[in-house]
């Protein structure tokens, strides 16, 4: 499968990463060889068959909805790259 | 010492023969002459590993000491330990110090193992060689010039070079197994959800599964023993009852039945491991197994297969990692969107940011059902091959590795040639069986080759006693390289 120059930077775009046109050209013909690698899939009939995410085929478990956590924003804003007054800084969003 | 199992290692320690703190040191003393070169720690903290070993030490005193307790368990870079940086080979985490433990952490320390330092790996569990790691490429100690595999490659050359006694691994495609045939070490893959994967930092979460790395299956059985449990902090982890993995290890291995899958012995298989894995049978047969030719017919389906599931689930969960509320954040951005953007382009490497992107592609609109749905379907005939074999035999086995270990850099510029090196184990992971890795001898350049088990689900007490015996009658396992 060829994946157009736009479809690479759609996905980046989607993805949140920034490329270079270099780097998108790369990548293009890269996934381009590993979705080739991934279009045998595409001839296998699997009607009829369910889609498997767990081997057991557990369903989620559920838990009582309540707080279990400890607060620990101290400790957790210890390692943030920007904090003030007890909140995570971002640049501005709305003006 | 340092050829001492755990078994050995926990009776001298208990027998007051040496103390935690002076069996930690040896073993800083090793890395620090030898990881230079091998780069298989990233992190090391001997104040929190001595100060865990005088702790251990008292317990020791007291009498209270458990199988591991004072014993040094490298970590996989994966894991989170509190106070510990944990940078899971990214530069993306490269600033990272835990603020919490993960379970397999909290359970080795609750036993009384030492933490003796964090392992290098493949950016975040991405690759097949340990060369996608923002902290260098790991050498293996059987050669300096090769890989020594992946993803957990820092453990299986930290385990082959004796730099620790045991070590932990995390097994997403093969990442265990793999590492430990192209290191000549052992190593297992539970059943998919024996072991917690809370704070283990995540790759694809409907695959990902914890495993002990060590030089014997004796050795795993007691890593495995404290590595297993429930923990309702993990939404998939099994509630079972606790289980002794060792209790089946001197069982005689009459009547063994062991399935030879034909897809594992066909075109790819290197010559060189084939003789061995072929040897490793054969011993088998004296040990009292018998062969049953089977057939898993849709292995060549597991790697596009995996090459969707793992990339979809792996750009899900590494969109967490925006800049905002820990590791890496681009110095310059105009805005909010310039920041995310700016921050995941340089703190992920090129594997990382390929993997986001096809799971970016076949998660998005018109493409769901093609791609990820398919995928999950065929992943269900790739299950039931296995469920139909297990009619016929007790274990699977076959390479682990199509090849031994390769040179550095030989597979750099081709993602695919390197995705097709993982066609043995991943259906395993696909199927959620427990697989493992032993070593069986050694093929071209004198590298070791490893033998692979696959058991039915929750089978792993059989898969170490089928191991083990092996090990008893063989001493692959104990062939240490020359440093």
């Amino acid at each position: 499968m060829s994946l157009s120059t736009q479809d690479v930077e759609k996905v980046a775009r989607l993805a949140r990463l920034a490329m270079t046109a270099p780097e998108i050209e790369t990548a293009r013909a890269q996934l381009s060889g590993i979705f080739d690698l991934i279009a045998e899939m595409q001839a296998v009939d699997t009607s009829g068959v369910e889609p498997m995410s767990h081997s057991q085929d557990l369903s989620q478990r559920l838990r009582e909805d309540v707080v279990t956590e400890a607060n620990q924003r101290e400790a957790f804003q210890a390692i943030a790259p920007q904090v003030e007054a007890g909140l995570f800084l971002v640049p501005k969003v709305i003006e | 010492m340092f050829e001492s199992s755990l078994k050995q290692l926990g009776d001298a320690l208990r027998a007051k023969k040496i103390s935690s703190v002076e069996l930690t040191q040896l073993y800083l003393d090793r890395i620090a002459t030898h990881n230079p070169e091998l780069n298989a720690y990233v992190t090391l903290n001997p104040e929190m590993s001595l100060a865990q070993a005088r702790t251990a030490d008292e317990r020791l005193a007291a009498g209270s000491a458990e199988a591991l307790t004072g014993i040094p368990v490298a970590q996989k870079d994966i894991f989170c330990a509190k106070g510990w940086l944990t940078t899971c080979g990214s530069k993306m985490l490269h600033n990272f110090v835990s603020p919490y433990d993960a379970h397999v952490i909290s359970q080795f320390n609750n036993a009384g193992a030492i933490n003796l330092g964090k392992t290098n790996m493949d950016e975040f569990a991405m690759g097949s060689s340990n060369e996608t790691s923002y902290y260098g490429a790991v050498k293996n100690p059987w050669d300096k010039t090769r890989v020594p595999g992946g993803s957990s490659g820092g453990t299986a050359s930290a385990v082959a070079a004796r730099l620790c006694a045991a070590a932990t691994g995390t097994d997403t495609g093969g990442s265990i197994r793999q590492p430990a045939a192209l290191c000549g070490i052992s190593g297992l893959k539970p059943t998919y959800g024996v072991c917690s994967r809370y704070g283990m930092i995540a790759f694809a979460s409907s695959l990902d599964q914890a495993g002990p790395m060590g030089r014997s299956a004796e050795d795993l059985a007691l890593l495995l023993n404290t590595m297993a449990g429930f923990d309702e902090r993990d939404s998939t982890s099994l509630q079972r009852d606790k289980e002794d993995y060792a209790r089946d290890l001197n069982k005689p291995l009459n009547g063994l039945r062991i399935g030879l899958p034909k897809e594992f012995f066909a075109e790819g298989l290197g010559s060189d491991v084939a003789k061995a894995v072929e040897a490793a049978i054969a011993e088998y047969k004296k040990l009292g197994a018998t062969v049953v030719d089977i057939s898993l017919p849709n292995t060549r389906l597991s790697i596009p297969v995996y090459y969707v599931l793992a990339p979809a689930e792996a750009s899900s969960n590494l969109s967490r990692f925006d800049g905002v509320r820990y590791g890496y954040r681009a110095p310059d951005y105009t805005d909010l969107a310039d920041m995310y953007e700016q921050s995941r382009s340089q703190g992920f490497g090129a594997e990382v940011k390929r993997r986001i992107m096809i799971g970016t592609y076949v998660l998005s609109h018109g493409y769901y059902d093609a791609y990820y749905i398919q995928a999950q379907k065929i992943r269900r005939l790739i299950a039931q091959d296995f469920v139909e074999a297990y009619k016929h035999c007790d274990v699977i086995m076959g390479p682990t590795s199509p090849s031994t270990a390769f040179k550095l850099g030989e597979k750099g510029d081709d993602p695919v040639q390197m995705y097709l090196s993982d066609i043995y184990t991943i259906a395993v992971n696909l199927a959620g069986l427990p697989g493992m890795s032993i070593p069986c001898g050694f093929g071209e350049n004198d590298m070791p080759v490893g033998l692979q088990i696959i058991g039915n689900y929750f089978d792993e007490a059989r898969m170490l006693n089928v191991a083990h015996q092996y090990q008893l009658a063989t001493d692959w396992h104990s062939r240490a390289p020359q440093l």
